[in-house]
């Protein structure tokens, strides 16, 4: 399969500390790939670093754009949508102004927002509300469909689980293996919930401290017993 | 009881000049989170050079409009050139630069125009109203002032593009990543405030007459205002404007004559601040550790 | 936006012994070489001279007392044109009315000043921000107004005339040049003060609370009391500072003590550096050379010079000079340390 999103050697620094020292990563044409790792292993910064937000070197090519050398804005012209750690909701806004940023760029805002509200029903129902007076869940789901906003091609989503009760992931989780399928859209996904994000990937990568330790496809890594009982707990 | 009155209305007028300054000055807070010290001086360069066109001939409404257009480019490229090399330094940086700003365009209208009083025409009909407890010239300035606030909250609650700039200020890093240009929305975040800017020192000048310090204690009443009103809310900026204007004019007339009116106004102000150290209508910053 | 405010520029250098004793040995000879410069410097210049440097070192105090208080602690002010003020009328007032000699009226004027910055610094507390900016521009505002007002005792609008101190007639040495090496001495007790509360305990308080202050908070830091001592001891600096100002012109009047000069002693801190002790010197320098250098360029328009000079300081060292130029010279030091230690 074509490689939509590819990584080679990124190295990524805060400041003058190097905190990522040679990524490489593939994400392929309609799949989901999950990086998994502990707190600190750089799964995050590795996010950061594709769309432009820290200071990175080596090569993110993305449908034949050369992204490290272009501003976060641009990235998303790309179309790459980042649903960032904390969600990045706009608190002050209301949940219908949310969504109309996401297609700020993108266009044809009253048809996409319809299409949004039929994926995620309660966000419909909230539209005029404020987005900070939303649960945790209904602001995941804010935050994901303020990013398909954006037409994108490449949906990254950075911890979707993070805070949230386990029937209300499963649920997002449920919606966004929907939406891969009936958008077309590629998907890479940072997790902490490592079993529940290996069932649903196709391809995996461990990181540890700025390196990836183990790369394959996600059942590879879901059957290997080490990753099991390190990273899986049983 | 009718003086009272007459103070009241004409103090709203002063207000409603201090609250556009004022919403300028929070329109660039929420963007750069930094005070613009600047405004007046470039409120006062615009007012020249709508003096300079009406003296050229224009019609005044004429000359009001394009003078818009220019303040706004000009704030626009004021962003563009002189802050945004300082914007990613510290605040306190930029300022600094705000304050050479304000001595650079305070200086060069001095050189231009010379710092003798000049008169500027007032559209409005120097007229009473209802038994001599309002003039035109207040009323004008009030109506000039709510047409532009109209203008203004359609735009932002409107359009596309309002809704991208109150983006922008409320969260920069989730506005680049949904594609929005943020220092474009910046940008044209200065040129509304110096556009508005130009608004408050057209409306003042036929009052104050027109020299390069006409806005410095506009300025400081803005700012007080734009406190009192909370620096993040643009309605707590148009509503301290007015306080501050009313409050301004009850105190110079009942209180105490003109010398220590500033004092007082401001120590009255201050004590507000004191029961809501962030403004009337401010948020307080919510601190995560 | 990034970080409020300039982090100190001092740096601990991490050196071996040998390295760290040739650096200080280097840095006492360097301080000593300063002072005896400015010790005989006054005896080469013209008189004039003499009196611009040595409002140079007031500025400098004055200077260093904002960046107590604004770079260190993190308090902006934008009054201590006020406090500047308090101290020049307080000295001013003791000599003229009650004969005081000039030199003994220094500490009265910093214990006012210390007792009105105290009281300033409490319900400052309240306050961050810009919100802290107005109360304290309110200051600057209301200090003139209240000095042409109280006219009895300032002498209102035309202010006061002093006389001038004489020289001790030992030494031998004329007014300005007494003058100038009283105010030098006070510089250097001034810093030597400050450096050392600044590098101890309260100094790093005062950064903490600057930096963190929840944490600071959490760390069992008393935040208010911290915040008022520093408020407290910047505005006795300045006030000091303004009571040599009365002595060394001999006139005190409301007009010099405008808006104006608060901006500039702000714009001082920033163009030196304002989380920094040296800084102030050179803050003093600006503050006293660049109008009369804006003036010969162009008696048009000097202040429009004056601003782009400072537009162009803040883009070529937003930190200030010794806020930019410390740091890098740290670093120097510590590359060379470090090759000293490799070449063994």
């Amino acid at each position: 399969m074509a490689a939509i999103l590819e990584l080679r050697a990124v190295k990524a620094f805060y400041g003058q500390s190097e905190v990522l020292h040679g990524i490489d990563l593939v994400v392929e044409e309609g799949g989901m790939t999950v990086l998994l790792g502990a707190n600190g292993a750089g799964k995050t910064t590795t996010l950061r670093a594709i769309c432009g937000m820290v200071r990175s070197e080596g090569e993110i090519l993305f449908r034949g754009h050369r992204l490290e050398r272009c501003t976060t804005e641009q990235i998303a012209g790309f179309g790459v949508a980042h649903v960032p750690e904390g969600r990045g909701t706009f608190i002050g806004l209301t949940v219908e102004e949310n969504l109309r940023i996401g297609g700020y760029t993108a266009g044809r805002p009253n048809e996409k927002m319809q299409l949004m509200y039929g994926y995620f029903p309660i966000l419909a129902q909230r539209r005029r509300q404020q987005a900070g007076a939303l649960s945790g869940g209904e602001q995941q789901m804010l935050a994901i469909a303020r990013a398909l906003m954006m037409s994108p091609r490449l949906l990254v989503l950075d911890e979707p689980s993070f805070g949230l009760a386990p029937r209300v992931v499963e649920a997002i989780f449920g919606i966004v293996e929907r939406i891969k399928r009936e958008q077309r859209v590629s998907v890479l996904l940072v997790e902490q919930n490592a079993s529940l994000a290996l069932e649903m990937a196709d391809r995996a990568y461990l990181l540890e401290t700025g390196y990836v330790v183990t790369s394959g496809s996600a059942k590879a890594l879901a059957d290997d017993p080490q990753i099991r009982r390190s990273y899986l707990g049983y | 009881m009718h003086q009272f009155l007459q103070q009241i209305f004409s103090g709203l007028a002063a207000g409603a000049v201090y609250a556009s300054l004022a919403l300028a000055l929070v329109m660039i807070y929420r963007a750069t989170d930094l005070v613009n010290f600047a405004q007046g001086e470039m409120a006062m360069f615009s007012t020249y050079i709508a003096w300079t066109l009406v003296n050229a001939g224009l019609p005044f409404w004429a000359a009001f409009v394009i003078t818009l257009a220019v303040s706004f480019v000009g704030g626009m490229l004021i962003e563009r050139i002189v802050i945004r090399p300082v914007e990613s330094t510290s605040i306190l940086t930029a300022v600094v630069v705000t304050i050479g700003l304000l001595l650079i365009f305070n200086a060069t209208a001095g050189w231009i125009y010379s710092y003798t009083l000049q008169e500027f025409p007032s559209p409005f009909p120097d007229r009473t109203l209802f038994g001599a407890l309002m003039t035109t010239r207040d009323v004008g300035v009030i109506a000039v002032t709510l047409v532009m606030l109209a203008a203004l909250f359609c735009f932002f609650r409107f359009t596309a593009t309002g809704l991208a700039m109150r983006a922008a200020a409320q969260n920069p890093e989730s506005a680049r990543l949904s594609g929005i240009r943020v220092g474009r929305m910046l940008a044209l975040g200065w040129g509304f405030a110096a556009a508005i800017g130009a608004v408050a020192g057209i409306m003042v000048a036929p009052v104050l007459f027109l020299d390069p310090n006409m806005m410095g204690g506009v300025l400081l009443y803005a700012f007080t205002g734009a406190l009192l009103g909370g620096i993040t809310s643009p309605v707590g900026a148009v509503i301290g404007g007015l306080i501050v204007g009313v409050t301004e004019n009850l105190v110079g007339t009942y209180l105490i004559a003109s010398q220590l009116k500033l004092t007082v106004a401001l120590i009255l102000i201050i004590l507000v601040l004191v029961l809501k150290p962030n403004g009337l209508f401010g948020t307080a910053v919510v601190r995560r550790v | 936006m990034a970080e409020t405010l300039p982090v100190d520029g001092t740096a601990k250098l991490a050196l071996d012994r040998e390295s760290a004793m040739v650096f200080a040995a280097w840095r006492w000879a360097g301080t000593a070489a300063l002072i005896a410069v400015a010790v005989v410097l006054p005896f080469t210049l013209s008189n004039y001279h003499v009196f611009e440097l040595t409002q140079v070192m007031i500025y400098a105090i004055a200077v260093l007392g904002l960046n107590i208080l604004t770079g260190y602690n993190g308090q902006i002010s934008l009054g201590h044109g006020g406090f500047f003020a308090a101290g020049a009328y307080t000295a001013a007032i003791l000599m003229y009315r009650y004969g005081v000699p000039y030199w003994a009226t220094l500490l009265p004027a910093a214990l006012v000043c210390f007792a009105l910055g105290v009281l300033f610094g409490l319900p400052a507390l309240r306050f961050e921000g810009p919100y802290l900016a107005l109360v304290t521009l309110a200051m600057a505002v209301a200090m003139p107004q209240l000095l042409k007002y109280f006219d009895n005792w300032t002498g209102g609008k035309q202010g006061l005339v002093l006389t001038k101190p004489m020289p001790p007639l030992e030494l031998g040495i004329d007014r300005d040049r007494w003058l100038y090496l009283l105010v030098l001495l006070v510089l250097l007790i001034a810093i030597r003060v400050a450096a050392n509360l600044l590098n101890g305990r309260t100094g790093r308080a005062f950064v903490a609370i600057r930096d963190h202050p929840i944490a600071a908070a959490a760390m069992g830091i008393n935040t208010a009391r911290y915040k008022t001592l520093a408020f407290g001891v910047s505005t006795l600096f300045t006030g000091v500072a303004g009571a040599l100002a009365a002595i060394v012109i001999g006139f005190v009047a409301p007009e010099s003590f405008t808006l104006f000069l608060s901006l500039s002693f702000l714009i001082g801190s920033a163009v030196g550096g304002i989380a920094t002790i040296g800084g102030a010197i050179v803050g003093g320098f600006f503050i006293e050379f660049v109008p009369n250098f804006a003036n010969d360029i162009s008696d048009a328009a000097p202040w429009a010079i004056y601003g782009l000079t400072l537009l162009l300081f803040m883009y070529v060292m937003p930190r200030g000079v010794v806020g930019t130029l410390g740091p890098w010279l740290a670093r120097s030091m510590q590359r060379f340390g470090s090759a000293r230690r490799a070449a063994k």
